[in-house]
């Protein structure tokens, strides 16, 4: 192998293991929230900072190797793909530690587990982590065959988020008092949508470095290319 | 426009060419690349018949500029020459002044008048970006001048005849990093007057300089497509090893 196929190598293993660690914060901050761990919310705080000390080296190595060694071709998209990869990965891991101080902050989410239930908290958490494994598998193995799939899970956060409105709604008329703890909620499930387009921003980037696609706001290029075929 | 069509090369029994059917735009540059003896520069030969000069060689298929086939018994080598320049890897200027090597071209083809030969030395050194370097030394020999200004002075010798085509072989690979970002600068602004073709073993070059690359490996073109889809995402995995390093 040659040295500048290591050095790519090198910078690509360092993604897969700033991948596993976002993975391991959001399983963290999931079990946090569902089991009132505190102790568990401090722990994913205090790892963030490693979140960002990634990001920050696989940057400083992608840098340095678009200026030493000129990819091209399939060697170039993995780089372009890996900074934005690495841009995404951080700001999950932000998501993740913002869940786990709501964990932390007020004890509010405590003792109301049925609220979180009809919202299906547990559900998102789970669709998401799913969406991460799954992408993270297609990059491993520099694959897109699922790709499709993993995207479609993302329709079905939006849809949970969609009706989290709905359903806290009622429950805050219900409960008039307990304001400030949907708020937090909502902002754990709004969390949890964002961290679900980030997943979604990740399958496209892994996208364009296996097949040289760009699928990146591609509902807005059909529709206009719609608008172009009707003026003709 | 130049085109080649089913184009075989051999030296000897040695097949140079397989079977190269290609087209290349009028005012675009076409980079050629490949290892060693894949057959680059032989095929940037054949627009000039440079290869011609080659004992026991021989050559099938046609070779068209614009609809012409450069190699019909009525084609006049001499005036092919003057209609397709070429500049090679080291600067090659004759033993003369400055001035007399633009000249030359035009005095031996009994190309106009005094008046006409001065002001055309003058723009072919401009259109080759060395005029402001030697405007006040023109009867200076060329060899006084740096690598990087010869080569540009054998530019300006081979502009001065007015061709339609410009072939390169490695024009810079024999230059520092300024007289080759000048060289690469001066095929951005010929292409708009001249269809250049190029010949380098520099991938960035060939990313900087050109419109089309086409691949050769083993005689054989390999792939030829926008220079933009070849060093993103080539069709041919051949490429892609190639253009990353990794071939072999």
């Amino acid at each position: 192998m040659k040295h500048s196929e290591q050095e790519l190598l090198l910078l690509k293993e360092e993604v897969i293991e700033m991948w596993k660690f976002v993975i391991s914060q959001i399983e963290k901050s999931k079990t946090a929230l569902l089991h009132d761990d505190i102790e568990l919310a401090r722990e994913v705080v205090s790892r963030e900072k490693r979140v960002d000390l990634y990001e920050l080296k696989i940057e400083s190595d992608c840098e340095n190797h678009i200026a030493l060694y000129a990819p091209v071709a399939i060697d170039l998209r993995l780089v372009l793909s890996l900074l934005k990869i690495t841009s995404s990965l951080e700001r999950i891991g932000d998501f993740a530690e913002g869940i786990a101080r709501h964990v932390i902050s007020e004890n509010t989410l405590m003792n109301n587990h049925q609220i979180m239930d009809d919202l299906k908290v547990e559900k998102m958490f789970d669709l998401v982590i799913g969406m991460l494994t799954d992408t993270f598998a297609l990059f491993n193995a520099a694959k897109t065959d699922v790709y499709g799939k993993i995207l479609c899970k993302d329709d079905d956060v939006d849809e949970i988020y969609k009706n989290s409105f709905n359903i806290m709604t009622q429950f805050l008329l219900n409960n008039p008092l307990m304001i400030r703890c949907g708020l937090e909620i909502i902002l754990v499930i709004r969390k949890l949508e964002r961290i679900g387009d980030y997943c979604s921003n990740l399958v496209e980037d892994v996208v364009f470095y296996v097949d040289a696609k760009v699928l990146k706001h591609r509902q807005i290029t059909l529709s206009e290319e719609h608008k172009t075929d009707e003026k003709e | 426009m130049i085109e080649t069509k089913n184009i075989n090369f051999y030296y000897g029994n040695f097949h140079a060419l397989k079977d190269i059917s290609m087209k290349m735009e009028k005012n675009t540059v076409t980079a050629l690349i490949g290892p060693s003896g894949c057959g680059k520069s032989t095929f940037l030969r054949l627009f000039n018949r440079m290869n011609d000069l080659i004992d026991d060689t021989r050559l099938t298929g046609a070779c068209l500029i614009n609809n012409e086939n450069i190699y019909q018994k009525n084609v006049r080598v001499d005036a092919l020459r003057k209609r397709v320049g070429m500049v090679f890897q080291k600067p090659n200027p004759f033993p003369k002044s400055i001035f007399e090597n633009v000249a030359y071209g035009l005095r031996v083809n009994d190309m106009g008048d005094k008046n006409y030969i001065k002001e055309t030395v003058e723009q072919s050194l401009i259109n080759a970006a060395l005029w402001d370097e030697v405007k006040d030394k023109l009867n200076k020999s060329a060899f006084e001048l740096s690598g990087g200004q010869q080569q540009r002075l054998c530019i300006a010798r081979a502009l001065a005849v007015n061709p339609e085509v410009l072939l390169m072989d490695e024009p810079a690979s024999a230059l520092d990093p300024i007289s080759t970002s000048k060289i690469e600068e001066l095929i951005h602004d010929l292409k708009k007057d001249y269809t250049i073709v190029i010949v380098t073993h520099n991938m960035q070059q060939a990313a900087r300089v050109s419109d089309r690359t086409a691949f050769f490996m083993l005689g054989e073109l390999v792939e030829y497509n926008d220079t933009k889809k070849i060093f993103l995402n080539p069709d041919i995995e051949q490429t892609q090893n190639y253009i990353t390093g990794r071939f072999g």
